[in-house]
């Protein structure tokens, strides 16, 4: 049974709708089936996914300089549904980029389509809102950092200014009352907005003002070397660190037909594993920090930090990050590294057990954590939520487990699954996953083969495309990348699953109160700099 | 609470063991830091941290100066919530043009005289992302910088080590 089942299904849906498929191929964008359409059609290719149950899993835009002289911009939305993924493909003139919006069928696509509008000057002429996102000041509403003509200098001013009027929707009404944070917050956390409408200690309207950690991300992977693009993908989350250098390599190695050693395979598996528990352990730490609990905060940050140092011990970094290279790792384990990381594994699970019986059942907790934040399965479905947040909301999707790639198509993955959609469902499911991944480390030690680590990536030819998906901690990470006629990155875009949390904090928050924000915030985790680029 | 009180008797306190040599060699630079402290600062120091754009793992290790292993509140540092309450600021990422104004804003509203550290590879001298139509590369292109933290990300000893240099001027 092949994942894309369905494909037929979907195909015959869009001839109903009089949408032609142009063409389409397996190969161009593998695991992902590849159907190009017209731009007119762009809209209702969406709508028939909609209807048809398909989830919205990102869209990004490209200037193919090249054959067409640069005077298409072409465009990719990737569709998924039972783990098989379609990437619907169209071209538009540079000179008139307009085309329907996917928002008004997928409300996850709002913020990634202004993203591209700022970005690139596409426009979607049905978009329900029309305001910028990841532009702020830096550049002007005319210019689009990512056209091929533009350098990735381009002419920012000697200051920028902040982006103060910025238009938030505001509510009115007697006694309602607005509070504004950020983008410098209190705690050591990474700068954001939040504009909060409330009234008495409730908040009717939770909206937020990302893009503060903007950085050209995409701009300036252009001309990278694969080697330098790992690089950059390993930093733009940092705390999933592994989890985007990943996805970024599994898209070069599935363009250019890089066979990677299995060997290498596992090691990263061992390491996004880590990754995953190290960044659970101080959550869920920190989650009930903000409820006062100090305990568990104290507890968890020993037990990461003893993590991190074996990290650091055996594979060569506290967060390991550069530690994948295109093609395969850059370093092996010493010898004894297996039995260490076992003992570790034994001594972790030993460790967790009383922490987390605590976590899981105190009054104290039990009080501020459950019914608080509730993400109803709707709408985390609506949103197309993944990783714990999506988990806890009853949407059981896991890559590992529902689309799996080497080498976890040789192992068994459990996905934890709530219903409740709580913050106390949320730090459920981290604990869960903390312990399925101790297993699952153990069961790569058990399978780990021998053999080389790293195999040379094949000179890339110009014109090819990859598509990477891993599961990160938080969730699914869609990777593309294309390559340039002289084997250079052409284009990266990286999609972190915050795209899609973020928009779900605003509507868990809902009639909870403002002290609870924090705790709300923790439990959800989105990435600032995964999301900003 | 039971379970509570015997988790954390059998945990004890994990700072007091020095079962490893880089927690020795922690515990050697926190008390020079502290030293230093008394007799210049008061007794204690007053940071704000700013993400002025990094990839938030400058923020990982600056958190983990706080776990039960580093503590270092035990040595005077404090990390607190308004620049108005600051010594210093502990500034990390390249600082991207739309954090530009917030950053010097938050300098601005800290009281003189100020520290700034810069924190990371990035900070120092803008790392992987450089300067951009987004970035403005090191956060001395932005504010006047004292001292320069480098690591990618700096680890809890490189950032002890780097509050150190900055007190000691
Ligand atoms: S120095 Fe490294 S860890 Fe720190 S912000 Fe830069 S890339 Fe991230």
């Amino acid at each position: 049974m092949s994942r894309l089942d369905w494909l037929s299904e979907y195909l015959a849906r869009l001839i109903d709708e009089h949408v032609v498929v142009r063409s389409g191929d397996a190969q161009g964008l593998a695991p992902a089936h590849r159907l190009v359409l017209d731009s007119e059609d762009w809209g209702a290719a969406a709508r028939v996914a909609a209807a048809f149950g398909c989830r919205w899993a990102g869209v990004w835009g490209d200037v193919e300089a090249g054959d067409s002289e640069g005077t298409q911009l072409t465009l990719r939305a990737a569709l998924e549904r039972d783990g098989g993924f379609v990437v619907l493909e169209t071209e538009v003139p540079v000179t008139f980029p307009v085309l329907a919006s996917h928002t008004n069928h997928f409300p996850a696509a709002d913020r990634m389509e202004r993203h591209l509008r700022d970005l690139l000057g596409v426009g979607f002429h049905d978009h329900p809102d029309a305001r910028r996102w990841v532009r702020h000041q830096a550049w002007q509403e005319n210019e689009f950092p990512l056209r091929h003509y533009v350098a990735a200098s381009g002419h920012p001013p000697l200051r920028t200014r902040a982006d103060s009027d910025y238009p938030f929707l505001r509510i009115q009404g007697n006694g309602v009352y607005e509070i504004p944070v950020g983008p410098v917050h209190a705690g050591i956390i990474e700068p954001g907005h939040f504009r909060f409408q409330a009234m008495g200690e409730e908040v009717l309207r939770l909206e937020e003002r990302l893009g503060y950690t903007h950085k050209g991300i995409e701009k300036i992977a252009v001309g990278r070397d694969p080697a330098a693009l790992a690089r950059l993908a390993a930093r733009v989350s940092g705390d999933s660190t592994v989890a985007h250098a990943w996805a970024a390599c599994q898209a070069m190695e599935r363009a250019t037909h890089c066979q990677v050693p299995p060997r290498a395979l596992f090691l990263r598996a061992l390491m996004a594993e880590r990754e995953r528990v190290a960044n659970h352990l101080g959550d869920i730490g920190a989650i009930c920090n903000d409820v006062g609990f100090a305990f568990a905060h104290m507890q968890c940050g020993r037990l990461r930090e003893l993590w991190q140092r074996s990290s650091h011990a055996l594979f060569g970094h506290r967060f390991m990050m550069d530690a994948l290279i295109p093609g395969g790792v850059a370093r092996d384990l010493p010898a004894d590294a297996p039995a260490r990381l076992r003992a570790e594994h034994a001594a972790l699970r030993r460790e967790i057990a009383p922490v987390f019986a605590v976590v899981d059942d105190h009054p104290s907790l039990d009080d501020r954590l459950i019914g608080t934040g509730c993400l109803s399965a709707a709408d985390a479905r609506l949103l197309g939520c993944t990783g714990y947040v999506g988990k806890a909301s009853g949407q059981a999707f896991d890559l590992r487990h529902d689309s799996p790639y080497a080498p976890y198509d040789r192992l068994h993955v459990d996905v934890p699954v709530q219903q409740e959609g709580d913050v106390a469902a949320r730090v459920r499911v981290r604990m869960e996953e903390v312990r399925i991944s101790l297993l699952l480390m153990d069961r790569l030690l058990d399978l780990l083969p021998s053999g080389p680590i790293a195999a040379t990536l094949p000179q890339p030819a110009g014109g090819t495309t990859g598509l990477g998906l891993v599961e990160g901690w938080r969730g699914e990470i869609l990777a593309f990348v294309r390559f340039g006629a002289d084997g250079r990155i052409a284009r990266y875009f990286p999609r972190d699953p915050s795209w899609f949390t973020w928009p779900a904090l605003e509507r868990l928050i809902h009639g909870n109160i403002v002290p609870d924000f924090p705790v709300c915030n923790k439990s959800v985790n989105g990435s600032y700099s995964g999301h900003d680029l | 609470m039971y379970r509570i009180l015997k988790q954390s008797l059998r945990t004890g306190v994990v700072t007091e063991a020095p079962p490893r040599l880089d927690d020795a060699e922690f515990e050697a630079v926190g008390i020079e830091l502290r030293r230093t402290l008394d007799a210049r600062y008061g007794r204690s120091l007053a940071i704000r941290a700013v993400d002025a754009g990094s990839c938030n793992g400058c923020e990982l290790e600056i958190h983990a100066l706080g776990n039960p292993y580093h503590d270092v509140e035990r040595f005077g540092v404090h990390f607190v919530a308004s620049p108005r309450h600051a010594d210093a600021l502990l500034v990390t990422g390249p600082v991207s043009r739309h954090m530009q104004s917030a950053l010097r804003r938050t300098w601005r509203a800290t009281p003189a005289p100020k520290l700034v550290i810069a924190c990371g590879t990035c900070a120092c001298d803008g790392g992987e992302f450089g300067v951009s139509y987004a970035s403005c590369g090191a956060v001395a292109n932005v504010i006047p910088v004292d001292v320069t933290i480098p690591g990618c990300p700096p680890t809890p000893i490189d950032l002890l080590r780097g509050l150190l240099a900055a007190i000691r001027g």
